[in-house]
């Protein structure tokens, strides 16, 4: 598993407001990285473009592509929901679906998709929750409401849930933002794990973070308010925080200035 | 009052009065404290009263096991005896004939209001004609439901024609409770879903029905309650019968509302206003029942938003 | 589900607000997954004569029929992903009936009104007087006579006292219970208050005119001595309670509830700026009232006082046992005590009488005219929210709050 994405020349829109310009960029299998930037300059709605969940929201479309390996996935006859099921999302908030349990949460992906094979289901949950780092934790309360976890708790579970279905690429919205700094740690040393796996992308406030977990950097900008956000540079991560080429990217990280 | 007018209020800006309140203010919170607390007091006293009422007259003939079992069969309005079963049961067909025809089109109607056409034309049509059919009184349900099977098709007065018009009565009730449940349930969660590939009908059924489950079954137990309270529906409809028919298709069929209006000009006559008061106990227990049902379902799912 | 709708989400004008997309604020129309079917009633109909074995199809993920892409066929060596359609089936035959019920609720609403308008048209034609201004009621016969002005005015009369009395006891028992009552106190009055709704209305009959009717007859006697010169409060001779006051304080304590629940919802909503902005100022509790929570809920109170309105316009048994209906032979009395009948209370009276089209035809008419009257009264009680609202999702609340406490009433 874990597949290369590249971007090229994608702008996305909101009805008629053009929300991020031109972007191209390739995202390597096995590896983190991060997506950095002020608030506004496009890196969520950018993200949620990987797997077509911008969708959700009327009158947002994209153009130019997004290639997962050989697949063009705003191609003719690609389905979003089989990229969905292909590219994992885990968003800002822990959000485990109230009415199940535990193991229904990790489960959901499966059995909404129609795996009824109960042998099957338990070790795929197993394995999920130990990848999530989680499974030491609730391994014996696995029918109890996932609700009744604690915030960072929920927040591996809802990783649990995401790589349950085995997806390609894992993308990662703000996942720390609503967590204490302890749950913050136990996230990003199950990033560092996921990568063995997955390909993982975060956006990230954090520029801590980001320097800690990722692999590479992107920093999106933009130029004034109701301009769009625009890619400004994308490097490995040591050489975004230590030699940046661009003078936005080192005024944002040094804090001068976002 | 005069004082008011010397002592303007501090929020006008020009006294400031920094040592409490005037005479003339404390005497009008008071006053309006006093008011408020009486206008609480006068809209307990009718609900009160008419349980009272209701319960001391009604509950001798409810403790008999005949009134549970029994139908008003050869009973005449001056003697005693007989029961209410061929009204309780006539009442509960009718209103479970009524649920079984509302309750789907109601949680499929706003379904579609919340996931599929919101925003649109059509669901702003559809919202609107919800809103009408809010509006209709009982008796011009029935009235419709005469027109249409009665007048037009040439059916008879049976137990499913009162459903039919229930529908009408029913229909905008669920479909709107449902609806606001359905609002509630965060988008996250069907975010979640989504992000899962799962397609939006199971994300639907089996992500945001079931959390919104609880609420849901809360209006449909309203709407039944309201329901089963209705006579409109029932003169125009249905004939009254002492006996009992479970048929819902053919024939008069007995229920509570007509059994209590079969003997309310009889109540001098003290075994009919046994009888009366005591189908009333029954239907009032009946529909609380279900209302407190209803508020109990609706504390424990409540949806826990963040 | 790519192409724009054309307009831009109202606060995304700067750029600000497009980074985190707020789905809860933006209207969700169409989850993505799905291309926008036709979704048509018609078209759901003969889905569904496929569904037993399309649901199969769709579950092992073969590709759905209706859809006109070539398949992608996975490769076995991970090469490719299978990214086709995977059966959307299940999505078409699910919003097909979703929306099939929708059109449902509209037709069944274009149904009441075409066959009653289809029926009354013929008996109104017919009709030998004036249907709108004629207080006679003879229908039948050769010389069908039938108007409705004395039933409009004992429902219109009616229904607005009750309004009258039940408003300003609605507002103070929302007060009440959002700003007065004991904090554990609140929740267990409004549920009081709501139980009234819960009471079928042929019960409020009976009590009204067994229990409630002989206590009001002092203050009938005593306001009809004091204002009697006036005619809607001259007192015909006789000893008769089930006039048309004693139903205008049932119908009062019947709509009490509604009145209550939305009110109070509204009130609860006061911004909390607002109010301790108030009391920051100094204001008692009253003047906090008065400043802030009144101003903020009126709209929503004279919507609420509407809805009750409505719903007093339509009730049928209640009134029915209440009201004493007027010898055929006296003649007509505009005194609110004196007894009549609403357009309901005629209808469930004489519901006997049905027995010709002409005849029938003759109370859909009356039917109809009540129905007209009940749906304007509710719009405007809508229009006046919608308009004025201070919150921007106040009048679906507002629905609700009148739906959930819809308890029984006939």
């Amino acid at each position: 598993m874990a597949k290369r994405i590249e971007v090229s020349g994608l702008n996305v829109y909101y009805g008629d407001f053009k929300a991020v310009e031109d972007v191209s960029m390739t995202v390597e299998p096995r590896s983190v990285t991060a997506f950095i930037g002020p608030s506004g300059c496009g890196k969520s709605t950018f993200l949620r473009t990987l797997n077509r969940m911008h969708e959700v929201i009327p009158g947002a479309r994209v153009e130019g592509k997004v290639m997962l390996d050989q697949q063009d996935l705003y191609g003719a006859g690609i389905d979003p929901v089989a990229v969905r099921r292909v590219v994992g999302m885990v968003f800002q908030r822990p959000n485990p679906f109230p009415t199940m349990s535990i193991f229904d949460n990790v489960a959901s992906g499966l059995k909404l998709n129609g795996v009824k094979d109960r042998k099957k289901l338990t070790e795929v949950v197993e394995s999920s929750l130990k990848g999530a780092n989680l499974w030491n934790e609730v391994k014996d309360r696995l029918d109890k409401p996932g609700a009744g976890l604690s915030g960072g708790q929920q927040q591996r579970l809802c990783i649990a849930r995401a790589i349950a279905v085995e997806p390609e690429v894992i993308l990662m919205d703000e996942p720390c933002s609503a967590l204490d700094p302890i749950s913050t740690l136990a996230i990003e040393d199950l990033i560092e794990k996921l990568k063995d796996r997955f390909t993982v992308v975060i956006v990230t406030h954090n520029m801590q973070q980001a320097a800690r977990v990722s692999d590479q950097t992107a920093f999106f900008n933009l130029a004034a308010t109701g301009k769009p956000g625009r890619l400004i540079e994308m490097a490995p991560t040591k050489q975004i925080f230590s030699n940046p080429a661009e003078k936005a990217t080192e005024d944002y990280i040094t804090g001068r200035f976002g | 009052m005069t004082a008011v007018a010397e002592n303007k209020p501090a929020y006008d800006g020009k006294v400031l009065d920094l040592t409490g309140k005037s005479g003339a203010r404390a005497f009008k919170n008071t006053l309006a404290t006093v008011l408020i607390v009486l206008a609480f007091a006068v809209a307990m006293i009718p609900l009160l009263w008419i349980l009272f009422t209701v319960v001391s007259k009604g509950y001798h003939l409810l403790l008999s096991a005949d009134w549970w079992s029994q139908s008003q069969r050869g009973i005449t309005v001056r003697r005693a005896g007989g029961g209410a079963y061929h009204a309780i049961m006539g009442t509960l067909i009718m209103a479970l004939i009524t649920a079984v025809i509302a309750v789907p089109i109601a949680i499929l109607g706003a379904i579609y209001l919340v996931e599929y056409g919101k925003g649109t034309r059509a669901a702003k049509v559809v919202s609107f004609m919800i809103d009408i059919l809010t509006g209709v009184p009982s008796i011009v349900a029935a009235l419709f439901v005469y027109a249409v099977w009665i007048t037009v098709f040439g059916f008879n007065r049976v137990g499913f024609a009162v459903s039919l018009s229930l529908v009408l009565l029913m229909l905008p009730v669920v479909l709107r409770s449902t609806e606001e449940m359905l609002k509630l349930v965060p988008d996250e969660l069907r975010e979640a879903s989504y992000a899962l590939g799962v397609p939006k009908w199971k994300t639907i059924l089996k992500v945001v029905v079931p959390t919104a489950f609880g609420g849901i079954i809360t209006g449909v137990m309203l709407g039944l309650a309201r329901v089963m309270g209705e006579t409109a529906p029932l003169l125009i409809l249905v004939g009254y019968s002492k006996n009992i028919n479970l048929n819902p298709f053919n024939g008069f069929m007995g229920a509570l509302p007509t059994m209590i209006n079969q003997d309310r000009t009889e109540l001098a006559l003290p075994n009919a206003a046994d009888r009366v008061w005591a189908a009333a106990l029954t239907l009032i227990l009946l529909v609380l029942a279900l209302n407190l049902l209803a508020r109990l379902i609706a504390r424990f799912s409540a949806i826990k938003s963040k | 589900m790519s192409s724009p709708d054309g307009t831009a989400p109202p606060d995304r004008p700067d750029g600000t607000a497009a980074e985190e997309p707020r789905i809860e604020d933006l209207v969700h129309e169409d989850a993505g997954p799905t291309p926008r079917f036709g979704g048509l009633a018609s078209e759901h109909a003969e889905h569904e004569a496929a569904a037993a074995d399309a649901e199969v199809m769709t579950e092992s993920g073969v590709e759905d029929a209706g859809t006109t892409t070539a398949p992608v066929t996975p490769t076995e060596t991970g090469g490719k992903l299978e990214l086709g359609p995977v059966g959307h089936l299940g999505d078409r035959l699910f919003g097909g009936l979703a929306r099939g019920s929708g059109g449902l609720v509209v037709l069944i609403v274009a149904f009441v009104g075409i066959f009653l308008l289809a029926l009354a048209i013929p008996a109104l034609i017919d009709d030998k007087s004036n249907f709108l201004f004629s207080r006679i009621w003879e229908p039948g016969g050769d010389q069908p006579r039938f108007g409705i002005a004395a039933l409009f005015y004992t429902t219109v009369i009616s229904s607005i006292i009750a309004m009258l009395i039940a408003v300003p006891i609605a507002i103070g028992v929302a007060l009440f219970v959002t700003y007065y009552a004991p904090k554990r106190l609140a929740a267990p009055v409004a549920h009081a208050v709501d139980l009234l709704a819960a009471v079928p209305s042929i019960i409020y009959g009976l009590w009204g005119i067994l229990f409630f009717a002989p206590i009001l007859r002092p203050v009938i006697n005593g306001l009809s001595t004091a204002l009697g010169w006036i005619p809607l409060f001259e007192k015909p001779p006789g000893d008769n309670v089930g006039v048309v006051f004693t139903a205008s304080v049932v119908l009062a304590i019947m709509i009490l509830p509604v009145v209550t629940a939305i009110s109070r919802e509204i009130f609860a909503q006061t911004p909390i700026a607002h109010r301790e902005g108030a009391l920051a100022l100094g204001a008692t509790r009253w003047e906090m009232i008065r400043l802030s929570v009144l101003p903020y809920g009126r709209s929503g109170v004279v919507s609420a006082s509407m809805l009750g309105l409505g719903r007093a316009l339509g009730e049928t048994v209640a009134v029915l046992i209440i009201l004493s209906v007027p010898n055929g032979n006296d003649p007509w009395n505009s005194s609110i005590f004196a007894g009549g009948e609403t357009f309901a209370s005629k209808i469930a009276n004489n519901a006997a009488e049905f027995d010709s089209p002409e005849k029938t035809g003759a109370y859909i008419a009356a039917g109809l005219v009540l129905f007209v009257v009940t749906f304007l009264v509710n719009s405007a009680a809508r229009i006046i929210v919608d308009r004025s609202a201070p919150g921007t999702k106040r009048p679906r609340r507002n629905r609700r709050a009148g739906a959930a406490t819809e308890g029984a009433s006939a």
